[in-house]
């Protein structure tokens, strides 16, 4: 039970999305994109979160696009998590998408709110980082195209009046060699003590984590450590580490010692596999 | 159609029910009109109460009464009166009840309740039941000397935090490890987790226009719950009706009373309009009574060829803020101390130790999941200073017949069980001789580690039951006991156990599901093991009752002799002639004579039963008999553990039960595995944590890990059949019992594993890192 | 665009039927399907998604009710255990034993038919990955397992 009184909004295009936002802005209904609603609806039960209306944008044909018919996989904000898995579109995002939640929440997260989201894990932008995925948004100004490394930092820092609409990656990297590893606390079905997920683009290890910092992680220096060819693994994997230890979270799930270690074998195994040529895929 | 009796696995009573949504539990029953209670919980461990802000809640239209601890200034509890049922003046742990709001629907009940603003000035908070003990430690009782002792039994001292101490003192242990070679001392840590029923705690109160008070709730105890309101608040038994529905598993987190009282006091503050309180899974979780941690240090003396010889044992309860049934859990883990060997030489103080943390109470186990722990990792670290095989130890030690349990209770074969015959099944069931690690290659280890266990009641020593027959014109029979169904199939048991006395098809065997305290007998509370004996044994009592009345009925009827005659398939027949016999549907509804002539009325079966035999224990030795029997057990855990992450993955879980007969083998094994599995969580994941300031953090399933499917290992489940002569068949209690040595298994194969002792739970793979390496990467 | 700005008689397509119900924008689904509509086999156990003892189908896919507002069910089609019957899952959790206090079985049921009726003889990695939705707190599981498997692999129809 949600103890505020709350409008629904179900827009069918993305015009109609714009247009209601700013209408209920004005009307001082304080209005939140709404996407597969679960994180929206635990939090407002709890009353960690309050708003007068959602608009609810999984239904609009743009945000439901699914397509790699040219150099670009496009997959619409408004997919479920286990649609995206279930296309095969993007293997990573995909195996990603599935060790998100459970398999029923998968059916009801969608990829949009995932990337959204106000939890610290977000773990399907660890791929489209990879990717370097382009995110299109919709608003009052119409469609816009923005390079994910240009808007995201720590989360998508979108303009207020705008929303995902759908990401676009090379199929280039969205068919690369990849990996996820996800290490939880004990229980398989919990959020991520550390995620892992790399790509190898162009013979170049690319790495992404979450649960690893109070956000996803992507960092070019941690790369440029993996792919450093004069040092064994086993020095790569230690100066990765070393390199974001003063980002690593101290929490429920772990310590941030604990986590290092964790972090240090994760990179050994990935770097060890590329050595063992086991690409694609290693859980 | 034959008779269908025990020893069969018979479908339960209530199947269909539960497959088509049609089985309805307390928070199921909607009836228009009905108000809807909310809890405001307390965000602070332990504080000042400096003021409860109501006036913008009030102001919600449809809100019908709010109500804080100034509104109900009585205190409850089930062994000591410590607990206000809305906090008074200050609070003692995170998610105390602090206000109650009641509102036409739960829409509004939840926006007041968002709208109420308490504040607190907070005061020093005790973590655990070490630090609760430490000379100027914060009390969290200032009135302890003034509580109400509901029980002769209870010995709380005053200033200090101790609400309960149990002793058992037992030979002579001085002179005990004098004579020991090696001597074993160890420290244990177990966390407060919580029982996580799929159903939450919820309960409806209205009160009649005269006076009779009606209560719907999802309880393991509806007579306590009546006794308990009636006590309280001074209305008779007798206009006290609580009915249970379906109950949506228990685990004796069901067992206080708890959201009764509240549900009670909302409706009378609402006029007697039917009002209705379910806990979140938050409140279920943490305002809701827990499971106890513990602090325990134990000294294990042992001679050269491993024969144990004393205990000095010390257990802490981190019972949290109320006392609740944290006294007879300190009691329970005195009484079984030792684990189920022979011990000659015993002292042991078991206290019950008030911390800031959520209160406890009982859990499937009754502590005993939790002293199997301590005292089995102890003798696997006995085992390897003496160098003798685990198993061995166990089995050399086990307690055999005119030995003596730790409070000097005389063990049979038939109160006890055989122990060793539990030993030497699961050492076959997990292949125990291949040894209890195996380096697998590949950096993986695999690992066993084998736990006993023992439990018995530590019920009231009067602790009774009863059960009613009817029978239909068909010749049927109803049966009426006041069990609750809470999962484990207790009412199809008793069905089962009838079906068996009359030698009748348990199809024609109806057994009410629900509880209503009005017309149905008195049960004690649906735990402890306790109702396959104790319901078993008044079910039998009124089978003879109904027995006999058809004999001699009949033998009128058929004019011949009672003893000449017997029943079966719902006759009553010749011994010499089964041919000649009348149908139970020509008696049960009285005799009728073709020329309309009748005898008798409809015949009424009653059978009651109460515990002989148990007493109180002695203050300073712990003298005395707490439980009519023990069940006994062994059991075994296999990991596959790896070396360079210290992670794990669960492979075999094995438990061998004397369980005196098996009643209904498919039940058994369900249990049996169900309580392996619950085991596994919680020496696996299951914990609380909190912050500095006391506040748990675990307050969702989010966050609070149990099993998932898909993680679990193989289960291997057997039984031994040691009767047990006054159960009825010779049945032991068999509910709880999987759960209890699963944690300690699992610690020893860990540990056995890892190399390093694992001396806390839940054993996660970073505190393995941590004891193997001390935190290096 | 579909608005709901206020308390509104809607109808629900469930088990086959229109039904009407009266929400609020804000109403969960389970909710409704409870205190609206009488449903009361899809039970509250965390409304956190976190156990899925509400599990209910919309168009054939689980979905935890408990984080669906009813205003999205609105056009969809919703199957609850009322609306099972007498179906091979059913059967089997009954002949292989795989409930006791049978508060999670209706959510468990709904993943497991909608598992069969979706995939033929899916793999164990899937059998794991969707029930690992749901939390049994009374079984281990196995008894679940075996049930379902009995239905994917025919033995009971």
């Amino acid at each position: 039970m949600i103890p505020f009184d709350f409008e629904y909004h179900r827009p069918a295009s993305v015009r109609e999305a714009a247009v209601v936002y700013r209408q209920l802005e004005e009307a001082g209904k304080a209005p939140v994109w709404y996407g597969g609603g679960s994180e929206l609806i635990s939090m407002a039960r709890v009353g960690n979160m309050g708003f007068g209306a959602v608009i609810d944008l999984k239904s609009i044909p743009d945000c439901r696009l699914l397509d790699n018919s040219g150099d670009e996989v496009h997959l619409g904000a408004g997919l479920t998590l286990d649609e995206i898995r279930r296309s095969e579109k993007f293997p990573l995002l995909g195996q990603t998408a599935g060790r998100i939640a459970d398999h029923t929440m998968q059916c009801k997260i969608t990829l949009g709110g995932n990337l959204a989201s106000t939890i610290i894990y977000r773990e399907a932008a660890l791929p489209l980082l990879l990717g370097d995925a382009t995110i299109t948004t919709g608003g009052e100004k119409g469609i816009k195209r923005y390079r994910i490394r240009d808007i995201f930092r720590d989360r998508l820092q979108l303009p207020k009046r705008e929303f995902i609409v759908s990401t676009s990656v090379a199929r280039q990297y969205a068919e690369a060699p990849y990996f996820h590893i996800k290490k939880t606390k004990n229980e398989k079905i919990d959020y991520p003590l550390i995620t892992t997920t790399a790509l190898i683009a162009n013979g170049y290890l690319r790495i992404a984590f979450s649960g690893l910092a109070a956000y996803p992680v992507r960092d070019e220096v941690v790369e440029a450590i993996l792919n450093d060819q004069s040092i064994d693994f086993e020095r790569r994997a230690e100066g990765a580490a070393a390199a974001l230890a003063g980002i690593l979270l101290e929490d429920m799930n772990g310590s941030s010692a604990y986590r290092r270690f964790v972090l240090k074998n994760t990179l050994v195994s990935i770097l060890e596999s590329i050595k063992d040529a086991q690409v694609p895929c290693i859980r | 159609m034959s008779k269908t009796g025990i020893g069969v696995p018979v479908i339960r009573k209530e199947a269909a029910s539960k497959v088509t949504g049609e089985a309805k539990y307390t928070a199921d029953f909607l009836e228009p009109g009905t108000l809807t209670a909310q809890l405001v919980t307390s965000t602070c461990a332990h504080g000042v109460i400096a003021g409860i802000d109501t006036s913008a809640a009030a102001g919600v239209p449809g809100v019908r009464a709010i109500l804080t601890g100034e509104s109900c200034p009585e205190l409850c509890g089930a062994i000591l009166k410590d607990r206000p049922p809305l906090a008074r003046g200050k609070v003692r742990y995170y998610g105390e009840p602090v206000a109650l709001v009641v509102a036409e629907d739960a829409f509004l009940a939840a926006k007041a309740a968002s709208l109420i603003k308490v504040s607190y000035e907070p005061l020093p908070v005790v973590h655990g039941p070490g630090q609760a003990l430490e000379p100027g430690a914060p009390l969290i009782h200032e009135g302890l000397g003034a509580y109400k002792r509901i029980v002769a039994d209870v010995y709380p001292e005053p200033g200090t935090n101790v609400c309960h101490r149990e002793k058992v003192r037992k030979g002579d242990v001085e002179k005990g490890f004098s004579e020991c070679a090696v001597i074993l001392e160890a420290r244990f840590k177990l966390p407060q987790s919580d029982h996580i029923a799929m159903e939450t705690r919820a309960a409806t109160a209205s009160i009649s226009a005269d006076g009779t008070v009606f209560i719907r709730t999802s309880s393991q105890a509806p007579f306590e719950v009546r006794k308990m309101l009636s006590e309280l608040y001074q209305i008779d038994e007798g206009k006290i009706i609580v009915e249970v529905p379906m109950v949506g598993g228990g685990f004796g987190g069901k067992a206080p009373v708890n959201l009764e009282i509240l549900a009670y006091l909302a409706s009378r503050a609402a006029g007697g309009r039917p009002v209705r309180l379910v806990n979140t899974r938050e409140a279920d979780m943490v305002s809701s009574p827990c499971r106890m941690g513990l602090e325990a240090t134990l000294k294990l003396g042992a001679t050269e060829d491993g024969i144990l010889k004393a205990a000095e044992m010390t257990f802490l309860i981190d019972a949290g803020g109320y006392a609740d049934i944290g006294p007879r859990l300190a009691k329970a883990i005195a009484v079984g101390c030792t684990g189920p060997y022979h011990i000659e030489n015993v002292s042991c103080d078991s206290l019950c130790v008030y911390t800031n943390h959520p209160y406890v109470t009982s859990f499937r186990g009754f502590g005993h999941a939790s002293v199997t722990f301590c005292i089995e990792r102890a003798l696997d670290k006995l085992a390897r200073k003496l160098r003798l095989d685990p198993a061995r130890l166990r089995y050399k030690n086990a307690l055999m017949p005119g030995q003596t349990s730790p409070t000097q209770v005389k063990i049979t074969a038939s109160n006890c069980g055989n122990l060793q015959a539990c030993i030497e099944r699961v050492k076959g069931l997990v292949n125990w001789e291949e040894g209890d690690r195996l380096d697998m290659g590949g950096g993986k280890i695999r690992a066993k580690g084998i736990a006993a266990f023992w439990k018995t009641s530590n019920s009231p020593p009067d602790a009774a039951s009863g059960a009613f027959i009817s029978f239909n014109k068909d010749g049927s029979v109803n049966l009426n006991v006041g069990c609750v169904e809470i999962g484990p199939m207790m009412k199809t048991t008793a069905a089962q156990i009838l079906s068996e006395a009359l030698k009748m098809d348990i199809s024609r065997i109806h057994v009410n599901m629900d509880v209503n305290t009005r017309y149905t007998p008195y049960h004690w509370k649906t735990v402890a093991s306790m109702t396959t004996y104790m319901i078993g044994r008044a079910v039998l009592r009124a089978a003879e009752d109904v027995t006999d009345q058809l004999k001699s009925m009949a033998a009128v009827v058929m004019k011949c002799a009672p003893e000449d005659l017997d029943i079966g398939d719902e006759r009553v027949f010749l011994r010499s002639d089964p041919s000649v016999f009348k149908s139970f549907r020509d008696l049960v509804h009285g005799y009728h004579y073709e020329n309309g002539n009748a005898l008798y009325g409809q015949m009424l079966g009653r059978g009651g039963f109460i515990m002989t035999d148990l007493n109180f224990l002695d203050r300073e030795t712990g003298k005395g008999k707490p439980g009519p029997y023990w069940t006994v057990g062994a059991q075994a855990v296999e990991v596959i553990y790896d070396t360079v992450a210290h992670t794990y993955r669960l492979t075999k879980a094995a438990t061998v039960i004397d369980a005196g007969k098996v009643l209904n083998p498919a039940m058994a094994e369900g249990l049996v595995k169900g309580g392996m599995c619950m085991g596994l969580g919680l020496g696996s994941r299951e914990h609380f944590q909190y912050d500095p300031a006391g506040r748990v953090l675990d307050t969702s399933l989010r966050t609070y890990k149990v099993m998932h499917f898909g993680q679990t290992p193989e289960y291997l489940v057997a039984f031994v059949e040691t009767p047990f002569v006054e159960g009825p068949y010779g049945a032991r209690g068999l509910a709880e019992h999987g759960i209890v040595g699963i944690p300690a298994a699992l610690g020893n194969a860990l540990s056995v594993a890892c190399g390093a002792e694992l001396d806390e739970l839940p054993l996660l793979p970073e505190k393995i890192w941590m004891a193997k390496t001390g935190g290096r990467l | 665009m579909y608005t709901l700005k206020e308390k509104t008689v809607v109808t629900l397509r469930v088990n086959g039927e229109d039904r009407q119900a009266l929400i609020r924008p804000g109403d969960i689904l389970l909710d409704t399907l409870r205190d609206g509509l009488g449903l009361t086999g899809a039970k509250p156990g965390c409304l956190n998604g976190d156990c899925g003892a509400c599990t209910v189908l919309v168009d054939g896919t689980p979905i935890k009710s408990c984080l669906m507002l009813t205003a999205e069910a609105v056009g969809h089609e919703i199957t609850t255990v009322e609306g099972l019957s007498d179906t091979p899952i059913q059967r089997a959790f009954i002949e292989l034993f795989a409930f006791q206090c049978g508060y999670c079985t209706s959510g468990f049921l709904m993943v497991c038919h909608a598992l069969a009726g979706q995939m033929q003889t899916p793999p164990d990695a899937v059998i794991d990955e969707w029930l690992e939705s749901n939390i049994c707190r009374c079984t281990s599981y196995e008894e679940i397992g075996k049930a379902v498997r009995a239905v994917l692999n025919g033995e009971i129809k």
